[in-house]
């Protein structure tokens, strides 16, 4: 190659970095989500049946449209819809007959939205809302994401590639950062606490419930706060809360077993709307838009 | 304003209606059912007395020994002495603990006979242990031997006759090493002699009591492909057996746990139906006794935990249906059992039919599928339950973390969290649903006195004390064995029958049998072993409701011989020969 060429590549993959980035976040993050739901799928049937895709889908889409048509008179973009009901699809597993978490859990996921508001602006991810609630309140009827890639090294590779490159793209790898880098520090924290093996605590972050986590839910540009500083804050925080819930699961506390099938997701329901409450209302006090 | 109004209460109403829904998933039993059966434990008065021992194992094993060793315990049925009544052999899998051998005493008790008869002391070091055993007469010699399948060398006995019996395993080329957890007696190449499957679990290179690596564990938890190998021993006659498991393409290395055979496409031919643990289910169909063939049928991306192989015809359509056990437990997971209807002949595949009370049983193990009311349907009895430690910790949490890891590290025991003293799904209540066709499945285990919370491994049924009803045996997993004895309602009528084979394997397994009665029509098969670790009663009870009448039998012998018997007399056991072809 001569040096030319190569000067043409680089040039292009610059160009086509920058376009990436001005580009709107949900493009990117309902590419990757599509990825996941197609390498899941093609390879490991993670759906479970095509029909849960289209409940959770259909609902989805079809709560956000006449909700935003009904309630502020125009139709909403559809796409967070999509990445909603994507990641509904993927990560809650109920009992195999039963279809109606995926239907009452988009509703819930789109509607908390429009519910669930502080000063004009929803408190929870919306999946993780929804998610949270089903975790929490129908455990005789829903799992969360019990399929494993396969345990496979090569396929975990290409979604943390993915991931990492579309959440740096859209200004939140500092975010996924933090979170991983504390999660790392507390798996070996608890580690030295359970005398459990190490490997065992690190284990949960390569599975594909904590790939959505990181890259679809806490990432979430709704529902983070506003400041680098403070995103990064609170995402320390959430590790430190899932930690918290790990130690109780790992010493058999029985009143906080029900949140045992999900500490990350758990932990983020607990300290997101917590931080946004906080952030709104410093904002609220010094002037400053969020 | 109102608008948000009307959201916000829609919202909390779709709250409100998670919680209902969710507690009607949760709901257990029916009590708008009314059976028209019931179970009493006779246990004692029975005079079984066995408790099984579950396997102690390499030190290196010891964080997670209770899951490790939570296999072993089964039972199966045979006529052993041939005078009419069944007896009970159930398996140990602790070094010194023996086997046993309950002879019929036609009385309503039983008599352990194992020692005497030479197959209790099987479980020693350098030998292994038990995992289960199923029966068969390989030499057709009119006796049944048996087959002990275990984590160590597999073991065949001859029946000499007199309670005694003699280990051929050496002069049958059958001494081979396998961590096998199942097997099934069945003539693929329809020659007239038994032929037997045997499903490897751990690899066949492990031994579990001296091991070199602690990389013995699953490298996936839903597709895994490092279990032990599949062996399939081909009967020559004469007492040898030969390894012709690569020739005859079946030498699957999933996690393999439970085997079944039947023709499931009706060509004629047995097929191989497996159970796979941490895998997907796999059927080999049998391509004129030359060789199998992995199907295709749908059941290659339905990964789950496969436990148990159960076949019967569920809603009596004359085919052989698939009910396969799986794990659910509430917040971590739902694989959810399989009940596969056999659509193959028209469709090429089965459809999945488990929901409600049939798909969530907890962590399922054995199940069986047999006419407990005499109605003319099929129930189904499923046990249950994995390790019973402290009620108050459970394992769950634990193995949600390691469940997610890379295949090198799941593999290896060392990285798995110790269990301690901590329950994995223990103490859950076995199962028992009638079937109400159509209509659906209803849990009836507490109306029928089915309340036992033990680790529930294999079940038979069998009609002990040939009262024309299926009673229940039940293997727990180190615990006290069970056996519910079967009080049916006045009214219903049945028929049963019992093959012996001529050109056929004397056992007759493989025989089909479709009995037609009213409107009704039901298949069902003699077996060399079928459910998880047992072999029910080989003779074949079918329930024929209130009208009392059977229109014709229909039996397809595995020579491909077909009989009929036209208006055979009810509640009565018939023992049918084979007819000979010059008859």
């Amino acid at each position: 190659m001569t040096a030319v060429a190569a000067l043409t590549i680089r040039e292009r993959s610059r160009a086509l970095w920058t376009r990436l980035g001005q580009l709107d976040p949900r493009w990117l993050v309902s590419f990757l989500i599509t990825l996941v739901l197609v390498v899941g799928e093609a390879r490991y049937g993670i759906l479970g049946g095509y029909d849960r895709l289209a409940v959770a889908l259909g609902v989805c889409m079809a709560t956000e449209l006449a909700l935003s048509r009904w309630l502020r008179g125009r139709f909403a973009n559809p796409q967070s819809a999509y990445i909603t009901g994507v990641s509904l699809a993927l990560l809650i597993k109920p009992r195999v007959d039963l279809l109606w978490p995926f239907a009452l859990g988009g509703f819930l996921a789109i509607a908390s939205k429009y519910v669930l508001q502080y000063r004009g602006r929803h408190l929870w991810n919306p999946s993780n809302f929804s998610i949270a609630l089903l975790v929490l309140a129908a455990p005789a009827s829903v799992a969360i994401l019990s399929r494993q890639w396969g345990n496979d090294l090569a396929t975990n590779a290409v979604i943390w590639c993915f991931g990492l490159l579309i959440v740096s793209r859209v200004r939140m790898l500092h975010i996924t950062l933090t979170y991983v880098a504390c999660f790392v520090g507390l798996a070996a924290l608890r580690h030295w606490i359970v005398s459990g093996p190490l490997l065992a605590e690190i284990a949960p972050i390569t599975g594909p419930m904590y790939q959505l986590f990181i890259f679809f839910m806490i990432t979430d540009p709704k529902t983070t706060v506003s400041t680098v500083r403070g995103r990064i804050i609170v995402a320390a925080a959430v590790a430190v809360a899932e930690a918290a819930i790990r130690l109780a699961g790992d010493f058999h506390v029985a009143a906080l077993s029900p949140l045992y099938p999900a500490p990350p997701i758990l932990a983020l329901a607990i300290v997101g709307p917590v931080a946004n409450l906080i952030d709104l209302y410093r904002a609220d006090r010094s002037g400053r838009s969020t | 304003m109102w608008r948000q109004g009307v959201v916000s209460v829609s919202f909390l109403a779709a709250i409100a209606l998670v919680l209902v829904l969710n507690r009607r998933a949760a709901g257990s039993g029916d009590s708008s059912v009314e059976p028209r059966f019931h179970f009493t434990n006779i246990t004692a008065e029975a005079g079984i007395d066995f408790v099984h021992h579950g396997p102690t194992l390499d030190p290196k094993l010891d964080d997670i020994a209770p899951l490790v060793s939570s296999l072993g315990a089964s039972v199966t049925v045979a006529d052993v002495n041939d005078d009419g009544w069944p007896d009970l052999y159930f398996t140990n899998s602790r070094f010194g603990y023996p086997n046993a051998l309950y002879l019929n005493r036609r009385d309503g008790t039983f008599v352990d006979t194992a020692r005497a008869a030479g197959l209790a002391d099987v479980n020693r070091p350098g030998e292994g242990v038990s995992m289960g055993a199923v029966w068969g007469d390989f030499d057709n010699d009119g006796l049944e031997d048996v087959l002990i399948y275990k984590w160590g060398y597999l073991q065949l006995f001859k029946n000499m006759g007199n309670l005694e019996f003699k280990d051929v395993t050496e002069a049958a080329g059958l001494r081979h090493w396998m961590n096998a957890n199942g097997a099934v007696w069945f003539d693929y190449d329809r020659d007239g002699l038994l032929d037997l499957y045997v499903g490897g679990y751990y690899r066949s290179d492990i031994d579990l009591w001296h091991l070199k690596t602690t990389r013995i564990m699953e490298n996936s938890f839903e597709f895994a492909t490092n279990g032990g190998k599949n062996r399939l021993f081909h009967n020559l006659g004469g007492g040898r057996f030969e390894d012709v498991t690569d020739k005859m393409g079946v030498g699957s290395t999933r996690w393999t746990l439970a085997v079944a055979a039947a023709d499931f496409n009706g060509d004629g031919w047995p097929d191989l139906f497996l159970a796979n643990d941490y895998g997907p289910e796999e059927l080999y169909l049998n391509d004129h006794g030359q060789r199998f063939v992995l199907s295709r049928v749908g059941l290659e991306s339905d990964s789950k935990s496969g436990m148990s192989a159960t076949l019967g015809d569920v809603l009596n359509r004359g085919r052989v249906d698939a009910f396969v056990t799986n794990i659910s437990e509430p917040g971590y997971l739902f694989h959810g059992n399989n009940l596969r209807l056999n659509f193959l002949p028209e469709l090429g595949r089965f459809q999945q039919a488990a929901e409600g009370v049939v798909a969530d049983a907890g962590w399922a193990w054995g199940a069986q599928l047999g006419d407990l009311d005499n109605d003319g349907h099929n129930e189904l009895f499923i046990v249950n339950g994995y390790v019973s430690g402290d009620r108050d910790r459970s394992y769950w949490y634990a193995a949600s973390k390691i469940a997610g890891a890379f295949g090198p590290v799941f593999e290896d025991a060392r990285s798995w969290p110790a269990i301690g003293t901590a329950s994995l799904s223990g103490y859950e209540r076995s199962r028992v649903l009638v079937n109400r066709g159509l209509a659906g499945w209803r849990d009836v285990a507490a109306q029928v006195g089915v309340t036992d919370e033990y680790d529930g491994r294999a079940i038979v049924l069998v009609d002990l004390f040939n009262r024309g009803v299926l009673d229940v045996v039940v293997a727990n997993q180190k615990q006290p064995a069970l056996v519910y004895k079967n009080t049916v309602a006045p009214g219903n009528h049945w028929i049963a029958f019992k093959l012996v084979g001529t050109r056929s394997n004397r056992s007759a397994i493989g025989a089909e049998v479709t009995l037609e009665f009213g409107a009704e029509r039901q298949l069902q098969i003699v077996h060399g072993g079928v459910g998880f670790a047992s072999q029910n009663d080989r003779r074949l009870h079918f329930g024929l409701g209130r009208t009392g009448r059977a229109d014709r039998v229909v039996i397809r012998w595995p020579s491909g011989t077909v009989q009929t018997i036209e208006h055979p007399a009810v509640d009565q056991l018939h023992v049918v020969t084979e007819p000979r072809p010059d008859a």
